[in-house]
């Protein structure tokens, strides 16, 4: 994989995750309100899908979105104004945490209703199918939403039709806060998937080099005329399910385990792959976020101080989306009745 | 240029017609495809466009009807069959959750030309999963719109305009009405879809009504016309919006309002229009507006029973003779 691509994966995650942290910040001090799920161990399986698409392909996200319209390109301000409830937000301050939307980059949305963006995303798909287009729907989808009847109903039609959609399922264990085992007679989602005669394999969400290619091959199969795909992401989210959930369902020793196991740590370790020892990588083991921060602090190896440079950057990024924000006009009434009807030209009575 | 069309027909030559004029509309439904439509809407659709514009479904009524939520947000027309309106409680977070909200969600980025159209009404005997209304609910969700065609005429228009609406359109089709007849001018100019209209003219008393029983409220008129009352009734064409101005203009002019529906009469389209119209037309009343509606009550299997959950046309003449002689009492005193 080139140098560029794996460089701009590593600021994306490093973007998230300074977005994110900062998004908590703005929470507690109540810049943010309302409901607010972040997305901190999860920025592998974005990064790595996202920059496997191309610009004419189409995004259908859930209530976990900020990090994935970041990575679709949707600038940093845009994002944190609708948060803010600015008029300046991606959604005009209408729509929120939850429903980011970005139609210019095909950002179709941030949804709420689990398991919605399932018909949504065929529905689209049917659209690029009926007009022959190589266009491609990407649906993110959390492993709490395949129980649903739609994720079901969905990969028939999806799989009746061949509609060109990859479904990716970031498996994060957790469905809301019931853990895998106890939500699903099967938990290897990749195998329900099967039942529906779509292509499904089940990778490492925690790496972000393994998401992109299957995330590439998949997007390739489906271009190729090869129906849609579905691959399941594991990884793991460090926060609660919300701002509203401490997360004390899980067992700490549960969650030191996976931050071992952290998806930036993983992708900077493959960035100095050409750099590094070999016996600094032998000495990478479980404690990857640790060492990664003494690299940081070293920074004897130019890669090292790229990472912090990048690491800053996100930071100042974050920083001015902030300020952006906070400058911004709020959100108006009289936009709000502007956004309901869109006939304008048939409209006579309301 | 006008010919005589049966109520299905007429819905049948809209989706010719607008599926002719405009390669992104398409319909999917159960049954819409092979099998030409439960009410045969869709008849020869299949051949004639083929099976990505005109799609058999699986019985999956949430996400068929997603699946034309998602269409519509990239610039298709998708046209949702459900075929019952039994059935569409089903697929009312599609409609409720996403048609509705998206657009406005979106901070106005995106449109949701999206149409659902829904059998649905008292038709013979089906029973209480199969005899409904669901207007109640449907008319308290903004960002839908609602219309009610009970003439082969606005079937024709309402759907093709709904068609070409950017809005979500529910189109309330009622089984009873499929196989009446009347004349369908496809040139003529349509009146804006939103728009009720006069049925027949009147001075003594206002009926506000809508669908089916718009029909039956002309059949009581004629009936009152002959005992000397005359009836000016009102037929909604549409539940959201609702055209006030046409309510109101009437009811100024007779001074007496009665609203027949046959949904439930609690918390139904009656008393939307009952408590809006006394607002706005209070001091012109001679009496209090009154109400003719379904019993809160599922729809029993029995066949005279189930006449008696719903209005029918000599309820519509007692309660509008009993309106007027309560009008003229008040007067009296």
């Amino acid at each position: 994989m080139d140098r560029e691509t794996l460089h701009r994966m590593l600021r994306d995650m490093l973007l998230c995750r300074a977005f994110e942290e900062r998004a908590a910040e703005e929470y507690s001090t109540g810049n943010i309100v309302g409901f607010l799920h972040l997305y901190p161990g999860e920025e592998a399986v974005a990064a790595g899908v996202i920059n496997a698409t191309g610009p004419s392909d189409y995004i259908v996200s859930n209530y976990r979105e900020h990090a994935h319209a970041l990575v679709r390109g949707t600038p940093a301000r845009q994002v944190m104004a609708e948060l803010f409830g600015r008029t300046t937000g991606m959604s005009g301050g209408m729509g929120g945490s939850m429903h980011m939307f970005d139609r210019e980059r095909r950002f179709m949305g941030g949804y709420a209703i689990v398991g919605q963006t399932c018909p949504i995303s065929i529905g689209i798909a049917y659209a690029v199918a009926m007009r022959g287009l190589p266009e491609v729907v990407v649906n993110f989808l959390g492993d709490g939403a395949v129980n649903q009847g739609t994720f079901h109903e969905s990969l028939n039609m999806a799989s009746l039709w061949r509609l060109p959609v990859l479904f990716v399922c970031e498996n994060n264990h957790y469905a809301i806060g019931t853990e895998i085992h106890r939500h699903s007679a099967v938990p290897e989602v990749f195998k329900r998937v099967a039942a529906y005669n779509i292509p499904a394999e089940k990778i490492d969400g925690m790496d972000v080099l393994k998401v992109h290619n299957a995330a590439r091959q998949a997007l390739d199969r489906i271009r190729r005329g090869g129906g849609p795909q579905f691959i399941e992401c594991e990884t793991y989210r460090y926060r609660g399910h919300s701002m509203a959930d401490p997360g004390t369902y899980r067992p700490a020793v549960e969650l030191k385990a996976h931050q071992a196991w952290d998806p930036l740590t993983t992708a900077s370790r493959e960035l100095e792959f050409r750099y590094p020892t070999p016996d600094e990588l032998a000495g990478i083991g479980r404690d990857n976020i640790k060492l990664f921060a003494d690299h940081l602090i070293d920074g004897e190896h130019a890669v090292e101080s790229e990472i912090e440079d990048m690491r800053q950057d996100a930071q100042k990024i974050v920083d001015d989306a902030v300020q952006f924000a906070s400058q911004s006009a709020q959100a108006s009434m009289d936009a709000a009745w502007n956004h309901l009807y869109q006939s304008h030209r048939h409209e006579v009575l309301i | 240029m006008s010919q005589e069309l049966l109520y299905w027909q007429a819905l049948n030559r809209a989706m010719d017609h607008a599926m002719a004029a405009d390669e992104s509309v398409f319909t999917l439904g159960e049954d819409v495809g092979l099998y030409g439509g439960s009410y045969r809407v869709t008849e020869g659709l299949y051949a004639k466009y083929g099976e990505w514009r005109v799609r058999d479904t699986p019985i999956s009524e949430n996400s068929f009807t997603g699946l034309g939520v998602g269409a519509a947000l990239v610039g298709a027309r998708p046209v949702v069959e459900i075929m019952t309106i039994n059935f569409m409680l089903l697929a009312l977070d599609s409609i409720i959750n996403g048609a509705a909200k998206i657009p406005f969600m979106s901070g106005g980025q995106f449109k949701m030309p999206l149409v659902v159209r829904v059998p649905g009404g008292i038709a013979r005997q089906l029973a209480a999963q199969h005899a409904q209304r669901l207007e109640h609910t449907l008319m308290n969700v903004p960002g839908l719109r609602i219309a009610v065609p009970a003439t082969p005429q606005d079937a024709y228009w309402q759907l093709r305009q709904a068609i070409a609406s950017d809005d979500p359109i529910i189109l309330l089709e009622h089984e009873l009405l499929y196989f009446t007849k009347g004349q369908v001018d496809f040139v003529a100019e349509a009146p804006p879809i939103h728009r009720a209209m006069v049925r027949r003219s009147g001075r003594d008393l206002t009926i506000v009504s809508y669908s089916r029983h718009a029909t039956l409220a002309e059949d009581a008129a004629a009936e009152l016309a002959k005992a000397g009352i005359e009836a000016e009734v009102v037929d909604l064409r549409s539940l959201k919006p609702i055209d006030w101005d046409t309510c109101a203009a009437s009811v100024e002019k007779t001074h007496r309002l009665l609203i027949v529906e046959e949904d439930c009469r609690f918390a139904g389209a009656g008393a939307e229009i009952s408590a809006t119209l006394t607002e706005r037309c209070f001091y012109s009343l001679d009496a209090p507006a009154q109400r003719l509606a379904g019993l809160d009550m599922p729809t029993p299997y029995n066949g005279a029973l189930e006449a008696a959950t719903i209005p029918q046309a000599a309820d519509i003449v007692a309660a509008a003779q009993q309106l007027c002689q309560a009008a003229q009492a008040t007067k009296a005193a």
